[in-house]
Parts: C-alpha cells; sequence; structure tokens
C-alpha cells in the first residue's frame, strides 16, 4: 500500500514503514494502526480524514512524537524518532513539529506574545531574541496589535492564530494541525486555513487532521483512513483555495467585523 | 541562572494567582521558622543572662551552708542546728590550698529608718574578704577598717536601692542609719549590680562588720554564721576546692567519711547548670513544636503542589507538546514548590524578628539572632520546598503528554 507520493525520494519528510499500533487493556486489545507505510515529501499540504476510531488521532500522535509506534519505523526530517527517550522526543518535538490543536492550547493568563515565545523558551534562547522571534511570528499571522492580550480577551481564530504563530515561531519544517477548525465558524475555518495555505505556499510541510471533507478539501493530498488502515492516498487537483472560498462566503454580520480578515 | 530566574519569575506568578491559597500552604512554615528563630534568639538570651548573673555573683564563687543532721529522724531547721563558725573559714582560708579568700555572712531582714524615711532590707554581717570573693565594688566611700570589725564600730555600707529609698539623690555618706536599736554612720555605697540568678536584688542590702551584726543585730553564738562563701583560685580548682572543704570541714566537725555532713557545698556551676537545665528542657520544647510545624508545613506545601499539578495537567500537556522535556516540567514545579516555602520561611523569619524585638523588650534581655541561625531558617525552608515538592514535581515530569492534552 504505497502512498501516492512515495517516490523513495531523500526528500521525505515523513516516512512511516510498517507502523503499528496497539492498545492492550486487560478487557480488549485496539489495534488502531496496521502497518501503515507512508512517505509525505517536503512542501505537500497533507489532510488525514476517517470518522472517529479510524486510527487518525493515534496517527497524529505517532508523527507529532507524543506516542511511540509499538513497531515500525518512523523517520523524521532523517531522523528515526520512533525508539528516542522521552526527552530525545521532547526536543524532538521542539525543533522540528509546530502543533496546532482543535482546542488552540493555549496558556491562559498568559499574553499572546509569552505563548509564542514559550517553544524558544525550552530552546534556551535569550529573552531579547526571543521577543523578537515572537513579535516576527505574531506578525505573520496578522496579530501584532493584540501581542499583550490574554487568550480570554482574544476571539476563537485569533487564539488559534496565536496557536499557529506559536507553532511557527521555531521555523519547524512540519506543522501538526489537529482538527485546527473543529472549534470555529465557517468563516474562521476558511481564515485559518487560508493562513495555512499561505504557508504551506512558503516551503512549511503540513498535516492537517479532520473529519470535515471541506476543509481536507483545501489539502493537495487527502489520505483517508479507516480501521487503522490508509483506504484512500489521492491528491486535490487542484485544492480548494481557501481565500476564493473566504471571498465567495456571505459578508460577516457586525459582531463579526472587530476579527480583522487575514490579508 | 537565567532560566532558574525566569522558573523563578513563573513560579511567583502562579503563587500571586492564589494568594490565599499560598498563604494557608506556607503558614506552617512560617510558625516553624519564626519558633525556630525565636528559640535559637531566646537560647543566646538566657545564656547571655545566665552567664552575666553568675558572674555577678562573683568569679568561681563557692558557698557553704549548714545542714541539719538528721537526730532520731526529725531534721531541725538550718538555723539552729547550723555549727558553721568563723574559725571554720579562717581554718578554710589557711588549710584549703585551691581557696584564694573566705567570707562569713550571716543576714536577716529589718526595717530601718533614717530621717523620715524608712525601708525594710537585708542586713548583712560581713568581713572585708566578702567585698572581693561576691565581686562588689564601691560607688563612694570605703571599706571599714580591720579596727571597725574588731571593736565592732557602728558603721554600714549601703547598697544602691537601699542609698536610692532612704536619702533619694544624695549619697547618704556620714548620715546616720537606725537599724533595731542602733543607729549605723554609713561610710560607703556599693556600686549597682543588678538582679542574681536567683532573682534577688543585689542592690538592696546593708552590710556591715560581722561583730557589729552578731552584738547588736542577731545575737548568736560566739562565732557562729549562717553562710560561708569561698573563692577558688581558680575556675580550673573549683572542684579540687570543694574536695578540700569537705575534708576540712568534716574533720573539724568530727564527721566520719561515711557520715551525713551537717553542711552543703555549692558551686556556681552548679547554679548554671541547674538554671540551663530548665531552659534547655523550654528550648527543647519549643524546638520540637517548631519541627513539628515545618514537617506540618512541608506536608502543607506538597499537597498543594499535588492540587496544582492536577488543575495544571493541560498547562503541563501543552509545554511537553511544545518542547519540555521531564527535566524542564521537573524544575518548573520544583521551583515553585521551594519559592513557596522560601517566602514562608522568609515571612517567618521576619515575624521571628519582631517577636524576638518586643520579648527582649519586655524581658529586658539582650538577645542575638546569629547569622548562621538566618541562614539555616531560610536554608530550611528551601530544603522543605525540595523535600516536599519533589514527588508533586515528579508527578509533573512523568506525565503521559497525550492523556496530559486531553486532560478536562
Amino acid at each position: 500500500m504505497a502512498g501516492a507520493g512515495a517516490d523513495d525520494g531523500a526528500d521525505d519528510l515523513i516516512q512511516l514503514e510498517e507502523v503499528t499500533k496497539v492498545y492492550a487493556t486487560e478487557a480488549v486489545t485496539v489495534r488502531a494502526l496496521r502497518r501503515i507505510d507512508l512517505c509525505i515529501p517536503r512542501g505537500e499540504f497533507v489532510a488525514i480524514v476517517g470518522q472517529s476510531g479510524s486510527g487518525k488521532s493515534t496517527m497524529m500522535n505517532i508523527l507529532g512524537c507524543l506516542d511511540r509506534p509499538t513497531s515500525g519505523r518512523y523517520v523524521l526530517d532523517g531522523i528515526d524518532v520512533g525508539t528516542r527517550s522521552n526527552d530525545a522526543r521532547a526536543i524532538v518535538r521542539n525543533r522540528l513539529i509546530g502543533f496546532v490543536f482543535q482546542g488552540f492550547n493555549l496558556l491562559p493568563r498568559t499574553t499572546a506574545l509569552e505563548n509564542v515565545e514559550l517553544p524558544l523558551v525550552y530552546r534556551g534562547i535569550p529573552a531579547a531574541q526571543r521577543h523578537r522571534q515572537a513579535e516576527a511570528a505574531l506578525e505573520a499571522v496578522s496579530l501584532a496589535d493584540r501581542m499583550h492580550h490574554t487568550p480570554n480577551q482574544l476571539s476563537g481564530g485569533q487564539q488559534q492564530r496565536v496557536a499557529i504563530a506559536r507553532a511557527l515561531v521555531t521555523s519547524p519544517p512540519l506543522l501538526l494541525a489537529d482538527e485546527p477548525t473543529g472549534n470555529l465558524d465557517t468563516r474562521t475555518s476558511y481564515e485559518v486555513l487560508e493562513l495555512l495555505q499561505r504557508l504551506n505556499r512558503s516551503g512549511i510541510t503540513i498535516v492537517l487532521v479532520t473529519h470535515e471533507h471541506d476543509i481536507a478539501a483545501c489539502a493537495t493530498r487527502v489520505i483517508t483512513m479507516r480501521d487503522g488502515l490508509v483506504k484512500t492516498d489521492q491528491y486535490n487537483r487542484p485544492a480548494v483555495d481557501a481565500a476564493a472560498a473566504l471571498a465567495e462566503l456571505p459578508r460577516p454580520d457586525e459582531e463579526a467585523a472587530p476579527e480583522a480578515p487575514a490579508s | 541562572m537565567r532560566s532558574i530566574l525566569a522558573a523563578v519569575r513563573l513560579a511567583l506568578r502562579a503563587i500571586l494567582r492564589s494568594k490565599l491559597r499560598a498563604s494557608l500552604t506556607v503558614l506552617g512554615i512560617l510558625i516553624g521558622v519564626a519558633a525556630v528563630v525565636v528559640v535559637v534568639a531566646l537560647g543566646t538570651g538566657v545564656r547571655n543572662r545566665i552567664g552575666g548573673e553568675i558572674s555577678s555573683l562573683g568569679a568561681n564563687l563557692i558557698y557553704i551552708w549548714p545542714q541539719a543532721t538528721q537526730v532520731s529522724g526529725a531534721k531541725g531547721s538550718a538555723k539552729d542546728s547550723g555549727r558553721l563558725t568563723e574559725a571554720d573559714g579562717m581554718a578554710l582560708g589557711k588549710e584549703a590550698t585551691s581557696i584564694a579568700l573566705v567570707a562569713p555572712f550571716s543576714s536577716t531582714s529589718m526595717q530601718v529608718v533614717a530621717g523620715d524615711k524608712n525601708w525594710a532590707t537585708s542586713v548583712m554581717g560581713v568581713t572585708r574578704s566578702y567585698w572581693e570573693v561576691r565581686a562588689f565594688e564601691f560607688s563612694k566611700g570605703q571599706s571599714w577598717t580591720e579596727a571597725d570589725e574588731q571593736l565592732k564600730t557602728k558603721v554600714i555600707v549601703l547598697g544602691d536601692t537601699v542609698r536610692e529609698n532612704l536619702f533619694g539623690s544624695g549619697d547618704g555618706i556620714g548620715e546616720y542609719v537606725r537599724i533595731g536599736k542602733y543607729p549605723f554612720r554609713v561610710i560607703a555605697v556599693l556600686a549597682k549590680k543588678g538582679q542574681s540568678p536567683f532573682g534577688e536584688d543585689q542592690d538592696d542590702r546593708i552590710l556591715m562588720p560581722m561583730g557589729s551584726f552578731r552584738s547588736r543585730i542577731l545575737p548568736t553564738a560566739p562565732g557562729r554564721v549562717q553562710q560561708l562563701m569561698a573563692s577558688a583560685t581558680d575556675t580550673l580548682t573549683v572542684d579540687r576546692a570543694v574536695g578540700q572543704i569537705e575534708q576540712i570541714l568534716r574533720q573539724r566537725h568530727h564527721i566520719g567519711p561515711d557520715e551525713e555532713p551537717d553542711f552543703v557545698i555549692r558551686t556556681q556551676a552548679e547554679f548554671r547548670k541547674s538554671q540551663e537545665q530548665i531552659f534547655d528542657t523550654l528550648q527543647a520544647l519549643l524546638a520540637s513544636v517548631a519541627a513539628v510545624s515545618l514537617l506540618v508545613g512541608g506536608i502543607g506545601v506538597m499537597n498543594i503542589m499535588l492540587v496544582s499539578v492536577t488543575e495544571r495537567t493541560r498547562e503541563i500537556g501543552i509545554r511537553m507538546a511544545i518542547g519540555a522535556g521531564e527535566a524542564d516540567i521537573m524544575v518548573q514545579f520544583l521551583v515553585e514548590a521551594v519559592t513557596l516555602s522560601v517566602l514562608g520561611g522568609v515571612v517567618g523569619l521576619a515575624f521571628g524578628v519582631a517577636i524576638i524585638a518586643v520579648l527582649s523588650r519586655a524581658l529586658e534581655w539582650s538577645m542575638e539572632l546569629p547569622l548562621q541561625a538566618v541562614v539555616a531558617a531560610v536554608g530550611t525552608s528551601g530544603a522543605i520546598g525540595i523535600v516536599f515538592g519533589f514527588f508533586p514535581a515528579r508527578r509533573a515530569a512523568r506525565l503521559d503528554p497525550i492523556d496530559a492534552l486531553r486532560h478536562e
């Protein structure tokens, strides 16, 4: 079951070889992933879709180095990360992966700027440089004017953009987005997608997990999972342009107005 | 170093977020540290005070009292059976090599009158060696002479308290004080000495030659005294001097080595020991209260840190996803625990210092708080933070990032 993008090139950012994940409890054994082979070259925008229980969350956790495969090999950016220790995987997460979650997962009572600085703190970067980088990342997601706001002072779309800035601030090769639009309305969803597409065009590889086909349509490649297996794996030609989709949506009403659309 | 500072700042922010909870948590440590600090200062105060009082008695002082021996099961009163005499004192001075001086001593309480003032005080009969044995000095005038002792002259030396009560601001030298039936001429005033370790005002006394006392104040058998005071030649020879006194007095009183003696010997060291014992007990009691308080405080810190870890599970998950290693999370929570307990320690220290200030003023003791005690107090609270913060911090560091992220 070789993926459509598997050309064995050395430029694959992600390589999964016969990856399985088994959760064994006393009562049942759940085979969440069954011998998955998958290659994702650099620069792709991949959507992983599937219903709950299809194994896409497990896939996400393994791709994000939050979990270890039961068997098989996971090579990320040339590093075999499947067997690394917890601390080594923490470093991998910090250097190679940016996370965007459904629930935003920003630290409460902490300003946008500090949230974005956080990954740099764990990299041991001095405060002044952290500041500069975090400000640049917030500017890149058009939130320069909201830097000193805490999450509860920001709208959902703004919070998600802070989360994206946090994911980008370390300039990782891979951005993992787990249902990034799950808590957002359609318009804000497309704004976030538009931002992701823009980032993808500038070179970052994006893997997005969703159960919505509208969202997946914005990716260049869609992998459908079912029962721990890759069911289909095909390219969207062409992918839906989120900016165009955004333009077709009805005008936002007054309440949504304060949220400046990403330009 | 910078990362530790950043961690402390982070910890302070987390602590300040729940001020009430934090202050309740550190109460135990606060009380413990305050207690430790007060106990240490009290200890130095007591030692200073006992040391000062004991040395105010005179150097290397040894007391000898008569003791009633048991006669057919009934113990008589000390005064009746007292067989201590001036001759005993002279013999001790002559024969005991480790004794520098011997002073006989008798006293009684009397109402004394001077002009229209009167005062109840202790009237004492002594010899001139008393000044040196008990380390008294004169602020005005000087001692009587050997001739005064021989002739039983009616001269007296006043303690400062007596002078003040009889003559106010005047020195009273040359004035007459009536004691019992006779007027006595004041020839000297003693320099102020303050309280003795027995709580007696050492300045509230009138002294006169032994002969005058025996013949005009309290008639007793010839040569009889209530007490003998001796000073050893050196601090190191006190024990030897006691042995010599025992031996000489047994011989002079015809008491066999197995019989109960008719006298008691007490040294300064024994007074000091018995006083220090009382305070040591008190101090041990306070110290154990402090220890229990610190233990309880430590458990409080552990408890609140466990709560904090549970509350912030999601935060821990986020930090882990973003690249925090186990050590980063561990340090974060450990620093928070240490910051919390050191804060408690510092506030406790401040409370302790305040209590010491109040106590030293109220008791008029000079108390010190050694720098080591301050360092130890803050250090102990820091150590409590590390010890009791370790388990919660490790629990936080070992969380599974996936579970932690899913935590609501």
